[in-house]
């Protein structure tokens, strides 16, 4: 059986590199041999991370839990890091950034993903009402900032809030799983119990560990939690008496930490807070004022709205992005828009957020960034 | 010319009002259904491709070299017409998937993504039939125009057109040199041909060491049917593509315009254009899809970034705005489009009839050109002497 393993891994890398070789590139050129495996295997790729869905959980009734195997080119992570999930919405490829919540050392090869489903949450609805076993996934690597060290600290105290427990959800399980005895504080917040994600292993990891204290607070009223209402400095002193000596992981909704950030800064403690920042949403801005600035990130300029399309402003601006037909019809002109929102001067259609858009047919709404 | 003038300035703003409401509604409308239409014919494409290099493994045995010639020829077709050529016009870069996106997808073609985006995205689809400014009237080789002067070399316009034709990916490569302006006239220096074609030439390269040298050489002794082979399967595809091309833009009825056209256009004067200087023809579903729905090149024109597989319903609608406007719509099937564009190719490789001042026929105005032409080298070593 070992040997048969062997033979077929080594089979495998074998496999991997004369796949990856440069004559496999121009075999399959221009399109690159990816293009050809995914014909007969979606998930065959000698680049990408593609996963399949093994299973799908809803452990809440606004979240969804998938189970996802990636293939042979996914490189793990470290508890704390996220990955980018896609999946295709009517057509289009939409990604959306998710902590793996599973242990370091889960034995399967399996990731665990868990999305907060919200009441407009194009791509986490889709998760949760769509998504089935066995449909294909893309996925990045792992990355950020926001990861347990190698070198496990002594004392380890993790805040989260809402569907912020992913990532520190990664951090208990591992430790546990390495037998890490140093104390564990576990400070989550969500609503209520019912709206608590892994609310129930929780519990068992608590009673399994001695040297794990879980500390629930529910916001709204009569929920039977260890605490309740907002993070404030009192429960601190409460759930962690000793958060000065801990190695602080956090993550949740900005205000909330914003909160516990502020007590940290104030205690000088600010170094020993590791953070997991959540992208705030784009403010809402009048659609027909020409106000706001237009910032070309690459070539490190600015330019105050004055209303025009943005391939007008960029060259005003004395940068020369490729353009053509300056109708919107040739495509030259697409660049990348990072943030902001443009108005389509054709259709009068206002779209938003990070997408490629057709900069001659385009005016800001607003303050925009272009990477160009 | 006629008809474009008659129209009035009211007019043309309500033609493209009109045209508009379509383009609105059907880009509205994208979505899961253009998604998978374009993923299953990348899936079939690639499939044929695959099925026609292995078949060309066995290409020993005839009737698996014709089945391989047949697969990779439709699979070239395919790749170069209904996926490439429509992906790399942005008609699928709302789908945010990098694989099907103009800015990055390249086609099996001697022809680099870049240049093919600037003579043809922008430069014959903004300037379509416009004399001197859309390359795509003779590519520099052909004279495809009442109005663009007779040159002796035009004699040879038909046999141009097939060399044009057999050899289509390659001069399509070449054609962002324009080099007919280092040749000919002389406007264009050796070493600026020399650095544009750098990255075509890289290109090339490689599309020509996978044809005739990788995939023969995989199939060891039988190597040269597979070079045969892909030979086939490219002039093919070369052939086909080319007629598809020609009959979009040179059949007899479609009109040309002169430069003075395109100062101060406004979108319904420009969305006019498109129509007067392209030509449908007519066919069942594979032809559609075979030609890359370019057999809607009037559709095509007025949306080139709209899916392609939904001209052909579109296609009634933009019939009637021309009917109701008085506008010509040019179509027929494709023989009698081939046939007309052909006689096209003929008819002006000789002057045209008012050239030269002589109103007798072609065959004077030939004599006067020619000596006209003879004449001037003449001069020339005169004065260098």
């Amino acid at each position: 059986m070992n040997a048969m393993t062997q033979t077929s891994s080594r089979f495998q890398q074998g496999l991997t590199r004369l796949l990856q070789s440069r004559v496999a590139d121009i075999l399959s050129y221009p399109h690159g041999v990816d293009r050809y495996l995914e014909v007969f295997n979606p998930l065959w790729s000698v680049n990408e991370v593609r996963a399949k869905v093994e299973d799908v959980r809803y452990l809440t009734n606004d979240s969804v839990t998938l189970t996802l195997r990636p293939n042979h080119n996914w490189e793990g992570f470290i508890p704390g890091q996220f990955v980018q999930l896609s999946v295709t919405i009517d057509g289009k490829r939409q990604t959306r950034c998710y902590s793996p919540a599973n242990s370091l050392h889960r034995a399967d090869g399996c990731i665990e993903l868990t999305a907060k489903v919200h009441a407009n949450g194009f791509v986490s609805r889709h998760l949760r009402e769509q998504l089935s076993v066995g449909d294909v996934v893309l996925l990045s690597q792992a990355d950020g900032e926001f990861a347990l060290p190698a070198q496990r600290p002594e004392q380890v105290l993790l805040i989260s809030g809402g569907s912020g427990i992913t990532p520190v959800m990664s951090m208990l399980r591992t430790l546990c799983d390495e037998g890490f005895s140093g104390p564990i504080t576990f400070l989550h917040y969500a609503n209520s119990a019912a709206d608590m994600i892994y609310a129930s292993e929780l519990d068992e990891i608590a009673r399994a560990h001695d040297n794990v204290t879980l500390v629930r607070c529910f916001n709204n009223e009569g929920e039977q939690g260890e605490l309740s209402g907002l993070f404030s400095r009192e429960h601190l002193y409460i759930a962690a008496p000793e958060f000065a000596q801990a190695t602080t992981f956090l993550c949740g909704p900005p205000p909330m930490m914003a909160a516990v950030e502020k007590v940290w800064e104030e205690d000088g403690l600010a170094e020993r807070l590791h953070k997991e920042q959540f992208t705030l949403a784009t403010p809402q801005i009048e659609s027909d004022s020409a106000e706001g600035e237009v910032r070309f990130v690459q070539s490190e300029k600015m330019a105050i709205n004055n209303g025009a399309t943005l391939l007008e402003q960029a060259e005003s601006a004395g940068l020369t992005p490729e353009s053509g037909c300056r109708m919107g019809i040739c495509h030259a002109c697409t660049c990348r828009k990072t943030a902001g929102e443009v108005r389509d001067i054709r259709t009068g259609e206002i779209t938003s957020g990070e997408e490629d858009i057709q900069i001659c047919i385009s005016v800001p709404v607003g303050t925009v960034t272009l990477d160009i | 010319m006629s008809i474009f003038s008659n129209l009035t300035a009211e007019q043309f703003e309500t033609i493209g009002q009109e045209l508009d409401v379509i383009r609105n509604r059907e880009m509205a409308d994208l979505g899961e259904e253009d998604a998978t239409y374009i993923r299953t014919l990348i899936k079939r494409q690639r499939r044929l491709e695959v099925a026609g290099r292995g078949l060309l493994m066995a290409g020993f045995l005839p009737p698996a070299w014709l089945a391989g010639v047949a697969c990779l020829s439709a699979s070239k077709i395919l790749d170069n017409m209904e996926i490439g050529h429509n992906v790399m016009h942005g008609q699928y870069d709302w789908m945010g998937d990098p694989a099907i996106n103009s800015k990055v997808f390249d086609w099996d073609n001697t022809c680099t993504n870049t240049a093919w985006k600037q003579t043809h995205n922008f430069e014959h689809h903004t300037f379509t039939n416009v004399l001197d400014k859309d390359h795509d009237i003779g590519y520099g080789i052909l004279r495809m125009s009442e109005d663009q002067e007779w040159e002796p070399r035009f004699l040879f316009n038909p046999i141009l057109a097939g060399i044009l034709a057999t050899f289509f990916q390659h001069f399509v490569a070449i054609q962002s040199l324009k080099l007919e302006d280092y040749l000919i006239y002389k406007t264009k220096t050796k070493e600026e041909v020399k650095a544009e074609f750098k990255p075509t030439w890289k290109k090339m390269r490689k599309q020509l060491v996978k044809d005739y040298l990788l995939f023969p050489a995989l199939a060891g002794p039988f190597a040269p049917f597979v070079f045969a082979g892909n030979m086939a399967a490219n002039v093919a595809r070369n052939l086909w593509s080319s007629q598809v091309i020609y009959n979009g833009h040179f059949p007899e009825e479609v009109e040309q315009f002169p430069e003075s056209v395109i100062e101060n256009e406004t979108r319904g004067q420009w969305y006019v254009r498109q129509l007067l200087g392209s030509a449908n023809f007519e066919g069942g579903r594979l032809m559609h899809v075979m030609s890359g729905n370019l057999s809607f090149q009037i559709e095509h024109h007025l949306f080139p970034d709209l899916p392609a597989h939904r001209y052909a319903r579109i296609a009634p609608e933009v019939r009637a705005i021309c009917e109701k406007h008085g506008l010509p719509y040019n179509t027929g099937s494709f023989v009698k489009q081939s046939l007309s564009v052909w006689k096209r190719i003929f008819k002006l490789s000789l002057p045209s009839k008012t050239e030269g001042g002589s109103k007798k026929g072609p065959l004077n105005g030939l004599r006067a050109k020619v000596v006209s032409l003879t004449r001037e080298p003449e001069s020339q070593t005169r004065k260098a002497a």
